[in-house]
Order: C-alpha cells, then sequence, then structure tokens
C-alpha cells in the first residue's frame, strides 16, 4: 500500500532513473560522471526555474505561454542595465520586469474574463514585440560580471561543489514545494484549479489568487531569463522561442494535469530532467536531433497515458 | 422481454442479484446509495463486467462488452447527468451516433424524419428538431435523450433519477411519458430514491441492500412506509427529529431584497424553509444573500453587519452555504475530504499562513467520525465517495467552520434515506436549544486537535467564529475584520434558511416556510399553518390564479 502510493506520487522519478539508465548502458558509464551529471543539471536548469513558476499556474488550472517571451525579454533587460548599473540590480530589475510581464497576464486574466490560454498567447507576442522593441532587433552586448559564472561548471573554482545558478533553482524549488503543500495560498491554488467555483463558494479570493500566481510565475521566467543570459552572456530578444512548451512538457511530464488541480514541484523538476537527459544522451550517443525529438515527444505522450492508464487500474 | 437476471460471486458490489423486468411494465429499483443500484446499472449498460451472472433479454443471452453493444441489443440508459451535445441541434442528438448518411454524407431529410417520428411517439410533436438543446430546458434535454433512445429502437429504458433536475410540472409530463412508453411495450427500470415516485409511476419494485436483494413486490400493494423499511433494513424511525428549539436575536435581516423581492427575518434556533419549483428564483435569493451574486437593491443584515457582500466576508461573519450543485460547486472532488472540509478555514491549521496537512487531517477525522462518512482516510478524494457520503463532507465544511447561519439549498437532494435522516438530524441539533446526545460532540475546536488536553468544549456552545480566531490562547488576532459584527449570545443555536423542492422535507424541517413563486419571495408563515397541497398551491401560481 505504502509503496504503492510511493510508486504513483514518484512514479516519475522512476522514469528518469530509467531513462539515465538506458543511456547509462548505450553510452557506458562515463554518461553518470560527475562532469557529466553536472552538465545536465546546468542544462536543466533554465527550463526548471521557468517550470516551477508554471507549475503553480497549471495547479491553478490555468496556463501561461508567454514564459518564453519573458525570458527574452529578461535578457535584453539584464544587458541593458549591465550598462549603467551593477550585476545585482541588472538582475533585480530583470526578474521585475518579468513579475511586472505576469502581473499584466494575471490582471487581464481577471479582469477582463478572457482564458489564460488566449491572454498568454497575446502577451506572448507582445512581450516578444516589446523585447525586441527594447534591443532595437539586435543583440546586445554587456560586460563581463558574477552573473556569467552562474551556470559556469564549478570546476572553474566557481560556486560551492556545484554552481550558484543549480543552487538558486534547489533553494526556489524547496520554497516553491513547502508553498503548495503548505500554505494557504498553495491550498487555495489546487482549490481553484480543481473547482473554481467551489473556491469561490469557499470564500477563496480568486482573482487576487490568480494575480499572485502570474506574477510569482512571471518573476520566475525573468529569473530563467537572469540564468539564459548567464548561458549567453549577451541580451538576445531573439532567444527562447518555443520555450514555453519544453516547461509546460516538464510540468506535464511530472504529473501536472492541464485541467488543474494535480502537479507538484519534485515531478516538474524529474520532468524537466528527463528531457535534458534524453537531450545530452542521444547527442552524446551521436544520435542526430531528430531522434532525440522523436523520443522526446514520446515520452510526453507516454507520461500522461501511463498516468491515466494508472489512476484508471487504481 | 423476460427475465434479464444476473448473478455475481464473490464481488463486494454485487453478491448474488436478481432483477427481471417484463415488458410493458415499470419496475422500480430503489435501495441507499451504495446499494449497488449504479453498479447493477452499469453491468447492463455494459460499462462493467459482471464477475458471474447471466444476462438475457427477450431469451437471448446477453453479455454486453461495451455501451454501444447494449445499445444495439435495445438497453438504453438515461443517466441523472445528461450527456448530450449542447450546441447541437435536436434531431443532430437524436440520431447522433447513428445519422442516416449514404457514403458518408449525412441525408439530412431522414434526419429530421426519424426526428420526428420519435418526438411524436413521445407525444411532443411540437418540440422542433432544429432547435439547439443547449437553449432547452432540463426537461426538454430529458425528452430528447429519451427520444434519441427510441431512435437507437431500445426496448428496455434505464432512468436514473430523471426527476432529479425537474421541476413538479415536468415531473408530470416524465410520467404521463413513462406510461406511454409502458403501454407501447417497452420495459421500463426506474431508479430513484423519491419514494413518492416509486409509487406513483411504478408497477413492481425491488429493493436493493448491501449489495444483495433485499425485498421486492407490487407497489400498489406495498406502503411507503414498509419500501423504505426494505432500504434502510429497519423500521424507519421518526425522520424529521424535532427537539426543544427557542427562537433568539435575530442574526439574518433581509429587507426588500432584489432579485427575489424578499423581506425576513432569521433567528437563532429556527428553520426557515423557502419552498418553490425549479426556476422560481430560490436558488437565487440564496446567492444573492451570499454574495456570489450581486444585490440590486435591498438590504442585507447579518447580526450587527451590513455591508458589501462577498463569499469571504459572510464566512467571516459566521455565515455558510452549502450549494445545491454538489458537483459543479459544492466540492472540489479531486482534491481530499481535508482539503474541501477545512477550505473555508484554513487559518489557525498552522502558525502564520502555514497549513499543516497533519492538523487539516485531524480535525476532517473528527468530522468523518462524528457524521459517519464512510471513506478510506482524510486525504480520500471526495469523488471516490458515494453521493450522501460527499454531502456530508460539503455539510462538515459548515461546521467546521462553526458558522452561525447555515444556508442550505437543496441539502438532501440525490442522497440515500439514511444520510437524509442524518442530515435532518444535523439541522435540529444545529437549531436545537439543548444539544441532545447525539451529536453533540460533533462541533468542536479545531484547536484540540493538537492540544488534546483543551478544555472539552460544551458541545454546541462555543465561541462565535472571529477573525483571527478569538480561541486562540497561541496566536494574537491577526487582524480585526470587517465582519466582526457578531455579538456573543447567551445559547449557541445556529439558524437555518433551508431551501428544498421537496415539501414533505420542509414541512418535517421547518419552523416557518416562505414561498417563492416568479421570483418573489412571499411572508414566512408557521410550518404548522402549511400543508403540502397549500405549499404547491402557492408555488405554482395556482392560488393567485383563481
Amino acid at each position: 500500500m505504502k509503496a504503492r502510493r510511493f510508486l504513483d506520487e514518484s512514479g516519475v522519478l522512476v522514469g528518469l532513473v530509467v531513462v539515465a539508465l538506458i543511456f547509462g548502458a548505450l553510452i557506458g558509464p562515463q554518461f553518470f560522471r560527475a562532469a557529466n551529471l553536472e552538465l545536465m543539471a546546468r542544462q536543466t536548469v533554465i527550463v526548471a526555474v521557468a517550470a516551477l513558476g508554471m507549475t503553480m499556474i497549471i495547479v491553478s488550472g490555468g496556463i501561461d505561454l508567454s514564459v518564453g517571451s519573458i525570458v527574452s525579454l529578461s535578457t535584453v533587460v539584464v544587458a541593458l542595465l549591465l550598462k549603467t548599473h551593477g550585476p545585482a540590480l541588472a538582475a533585480f530589475g530583470a526578474v521585475a520586469a518579468g513579475a511586472a510581464c505576469g502581473a499584466v497576464n494575471g490582471l487581464l486574466i481577471t479582469q477582463l474574463r478572457v482564458v489564460p490560454f488566449i491572454v498568454t498567447l497575446g502577451t506572448m507576442l507582445l512581450v516578444r514585440g516589446a523585447a525586441k522593441g527594447l534591443a532595437d532587433e539586435r543583440r546586445i552586448e554587456a560586460p563581463i560580471t558574477w552573473l556569467n559564472d552562474l551556470l559556469r561548471t564549478a570546476r572553474d573554482g566557481r560556486g560551492w561543489l556545484l554552481p550558484t545558478g543549480i543552487w538558486i533553482t534547489v533553494a526556489l524549488a524547496i520554497v516553491v514545494a513547502l508553498m503548495l503543500r503548505y500554505t494557504r495560498l498553495g491550498r487555495h491554488l489546487f482549490a481553484i484549479g480543481s473547482n473554481e467555483r467551489t473556491a469561490r463558494l469557499c470564500g477563496v479570493r480568486i482573482d487576487y489568487t490568480k494575480f499572485a500566481v502570474y506574477t510569482l510565475g512571471g518573476a520566475l521566467a525573468g529569473l530563467a531569463g537572469v540564468m539564459e543570459f548567464s548561458k549567453l552572456s549577451v541580451g538576445d530578444p531573439t532567444v527562447a522561442v518555443g520555450l514555453e512548451l519544453d516547461v509546460i512538457a516538464a510540468v506535464i511530464i511530472g504529473g501536472g494535469s492541464l485541467l488543474g488541480g494535480k502537479g507538484s514541484v519534485l515531478g516538474t523538476l524529474a520532468g524537466a530532467a528527463i528531457m535534458v537527459v534524453i537531450q545530452v544522451g542521444c547527442s552524446q550517443q551521436g544520435l542526430p536531433n531528430w531522434v532525440q525529438q522523436i523520443v522526446t515527444g514520446t515520452i510526453i505522450i507516454g507520461a500522461v497515458a501511463l498516468d491515466r492508464w494508472r489512476q484508471k487500474s487504481a | 422481454m423476460r427475465g434479464v437476471r444476473k448473478a455475481f460471486g464473490a464481488t463486494i458490489a454485487l453478491d448474488g442479484v436478481d432483477f427481471p423486468v417484463r415488458s410493458g411494465e415499470v419496475c422500480a429499483l430503489v435501495g441507499q446509495n451504495g446499494a449497488g443500484k449504479s453498479t447493477l446499472m452499469a453491468i447492463l449498460a455494459g460499462a462493467l463486467k459482471p464477475d458471474a451472472g447471466v444476462m438475457r433479454v427477450e431469451g437471448a443471452p446477453y453479455a454486453p462488452r461495451h455501451p454501444l453493444d447494449a445499445r444495439k441489443a435495445g438497453v438504453a440508459m438515461i443517466y441523472q447527468e445528461l450527456s448530450l451535445a449542447p450546441h447541437l441541434t435536436v434531431m443532430e442528438n437524436i440520431v447522433l451516433g447513428v445519422e442516416p448518411a449514404r457514403s458518408g454524407v449525412i441525408q439530412r431529410d431522414r434526419m429530421r424524419e426519424t426526428a420526428a417520428a420519435a418526438l411524436t411517439e413521445l407525444g411532443h410533436p411540437d418540440m422542433s428538431p432544429d432547435a439547439m438543446v443547449g437553449d432547452l430546458s432540463p426537461a426538454g434535454q430529458q425528452l430528447v435523450e429519451i427520444a434519441r433512445a427510441l431512435a437507437s429502437g431500445c426496448r428496455v429504458l434505464v432512468l436514473d433519477e430523471p426527476t432529479s433536475s425537474l421541476s413538479h410540472g415536468d415531473v408530470r409530463t416524465l410520467f404521463d411519458l413513462i406510461g406511454r412508453l409502458k403501454r407501447q411495450g417497452h420495459a421500463i427500470v426506474y431508479i430513484s430514491h423519491f419514494i413518492e415516485e416509486v409509487k406513483e409511476v411504478s408497477d413492481r419494485f425491488v429493493v436493493l441492500r448491501d449489495g444483495r436483494n433485499a425485498g421486492e413486490g407490487i407497489t400498489a400493494q406495498t406502503r411507503a412506509e414498509d419500501i423504505v423499511g426494505l432500504m434502510v433494513g429497519r423500521a424507519l424511525e421518526d425522520l424529521y427529529p424535532r427537539s426543544d428549539r427557542t427562537a433568539g436575536d435575530a442574526i439574518l435581516e433581509v429587507e426588500e431584497l432584489m432579485p427575489g423581492s424578499a423581506t425576513f427575518t432569521l433567528r437563532r434556533g429556527e428553520v426557515l424553509g423557502i419552498a418553490g419549483l425549479l426556476g422560481a428564483g430560490r436558488t437565487r435569493l440564496l446567492r444573492t444573500i451570499f454574495g456570489l451574486e450581486p444585490v440590486k437593491s435591498g438590504r442585507i443584515k447579518i447580526a450587527a453587519y451590513s455591508g458589501p457582500a462577498t463569499p469571504q466576508a459572510r464566512w467571516r461573519q459566521g455565515m455558510g452555504m452549502l450549494s445545491e450543485d454538489r458537483a459543479g460547486e459544492g466540492l472540489a472532488r479531486t482534491l481530499s475530504i481535508a482539503d474541501n472540509m477545512t477550505m473555508t478555514r484554513l487559518e489557525s491549521l498552522g502558525p502564520a499562513f502555514a497549513v499543516l496537512p497533519a492538523r487539516q487531517d485531524a480535525a476532517a477525522a473528527r468530522w468523518i467520525d462524528g457524521l459517519a462518512i464512510r471513506c478510506s482516510g482524510p486525504r480520500q478524494a471526495v469523488a471516490q465517495l458515494s453521493g450522501g457520503n460527499q454531502q456530508k463532507v460539503a455539510f462538515a465544511r459548515l461546521l467546521h467552520h462553526d458558522v452561525d447561519v447555515l444556508v442550505l439549498d437543496e441539502p438532501t437532494r440525490g442522497i440515500d434515506v439514511s444520510s437524509k435522516a442524518q442530515i435532518y438530524r444535523l439541522i435540529d441539533e444545529l437549531v436545537s436549544s439543548e444539544p441532545r446526545d447525539g451529536l453533540k460532540a460533533v462541533p468542536y475546536r479545531y484547536r484540540d486537535a493538537d492540544h488534546e488536553t483543551t478544555a472539552p468544549r460544551n458541545g454546541l456552545k462555543t465561541v462565535p467564529y472571529r477573525d483571527g480566531d478569538a480561541g486562540s490562547d497561541t496566536t494574537p488576532p491577526e487582524k480585526t475584520s470587517v465582519g466582526d459584527g457578531l455579538q456573543p449570545v447567551p445559547t449557541r443555536a445556529r439558524a437555518v434558511l433551508l431551501v428544498s423542492s421537496y415539501f414533505p422535507e420542509l414541512l418535517g424541517v421547518c419552523d416557518r416556510i416562505a414561498v417563492m413563486s416568479r421570483g418573489r419571495l412571499g411572508p414566512a408563515r408557521p410550518a404548522s399553518e402549511w400543508t403540502e397541497h397549500a405549499l404547491l398551491m402557492e408555488a405554482s401560481g395556482a392560488r393567485a390564479a383563481s
């Protein structure tokens, strides 16, 4: 009984281990070397940070398609601010810009009563346009600061054991997981996602909660943008096109439901990791990009089908 | 149709049930929730496979593996929740799945003919085949659903709680229709909780209890009490208990409220009933009072508080509402029992803004025990419970919140007899001036969950709930709320505002009853001055017309 429950809640972790073992068997033990694991962790970070916000949004029954655009806007904002200010302020400004975009999403969704899919489809274009306008449709060069080290490997002597960016991600993941499980806001998100009318009947402040969750989601996307900047070391308004789909896929593989009321941080992180393991594994195995895409697509559909089948047989 | 018979071996849900229906008769299938009616019907419809047992339709072996098999064999189900496509027209729905077509192209003329024929057979040739199903009333939609069953050539028609969303007049029409189908030689299985309906519409009845045949008989020769007795397995005790009630201070005052044109005063220690037919605007009135719909004009005062209405303010002021739409609004069905029960009052289930699942579970466990909710534990998803148990979960939310005014919209709709009896008893307890032993232990302070040694509270006489939790000795009051208008009163008898379409229930439970008709609420009069007949006259506007 206990084992079964564990399997239900962490089936995606089992999936992650299985996928990793398959590639380990194909490629050999060097796949599990510390450097390679760190590489995969570093590659997971950007999607993972944005997916933390997306997990909260999807739990509440919503969706945010503007994540990729917010990431690109954020890289531009960081680069622009770095020219005149310090790196801390630049990073903060980028997160704030992301939060502002999320707040706009939240306001439009709650005040205009338009469904999140449509609103964020619109803001996806709006924000992308704003990023391009702000950058004058060019890449923005920026001075080198410690921001560029966030995702650099710890073997260069940066960060403690692991790159700082990974620590930030882990810390945020813990905060979001605790928030979802152990706070009023978290329980309210589940209630809204499970049945919005019930939440309203129970006196949950729906508009406030939705506004909060989209703002938080935007802020996390902004932070993902800072990470992206760290990787690119330039502000690029054309980067991260389609990233939102990876982010959504991570949440879905991790057990989130687009109908709302379901989802977990641990699952989402594992979901993001599965996609990276496939990506890294395929490239190290020398498999072309198209194989990798086919495998990832299969995993997304398979994960959801497996989840449904398990619920039905339970 | 001779003998649809089934026997099941080791399954828990059904333990060797026989169920014969003959053509040209209406056979009622009755039993409490969880008695196995739904399982039996799911097997009949091909949605479930029996472990053992034999089924025959017109002598031929019948073993549907799929709902489509059942339909081909002439067995059609009309479920409580109708399964129509609201954006299609009446005729498109009627022929859905069996569209007449020539090489893939729909023949609209034949489609129209089929639909019109089915509607005529039902005695409703006036219904337009081109109307949008979504625009029809619940009764009209049901008619379309039955027409669809006929169009596919069904001979066995199963109606599952068909009247639950119908008004009084529509129920009449439906019964006429059932009689008509019976005379045409169809076999009809009628599933209902309403014994009155069973008495009226059926020829024979079969009672299920705990997955077994508990009895059967000719309806006309059996008294309603005896049928209910078979369902519960014992003679029915007094369904509507009534302990001493003393009307106390006014706790809810409504003046010329629009919509509803309602004026009434609700006092502590009384149950005020609102009678009316479906569509009379009762639900809208309750929702307006609770802040779920906008107030057009008028005044609502709860104890000393009057101001803008929102659900969260209402909960703070000590008012809780039970929705009539259990699945759609009342409960978040994918969430756990504990989440559903404690949702309105997560404050104080942990320090600051935290919510500790252990405390949530402890709080829920108390109610699960107190209300005898059948479940595997506080973490079970509400969707897995039976209707009666779901309703108890929804009711427990109001008890957990410890409200003073309970606004109950059709609290017993679609639930089994023993759950009903329990809810009636609970209502009586809540308004009673002297709580009896039965449920006295039920209301509790959630803090007890964590501090077992807290002095035991004296049943219902708890301190009124305040924002920031007046009973707390560990956390300082967070803030004084807008709704902090409740004065401590000598007794803690609650007040109940009850809406129901089921008049015997209102007469049994309420102290005063007001009738709502065509969006207007009449004056409240003592329940003893009403009869079922008088309520119906008033509600249907018959009295005003004469």
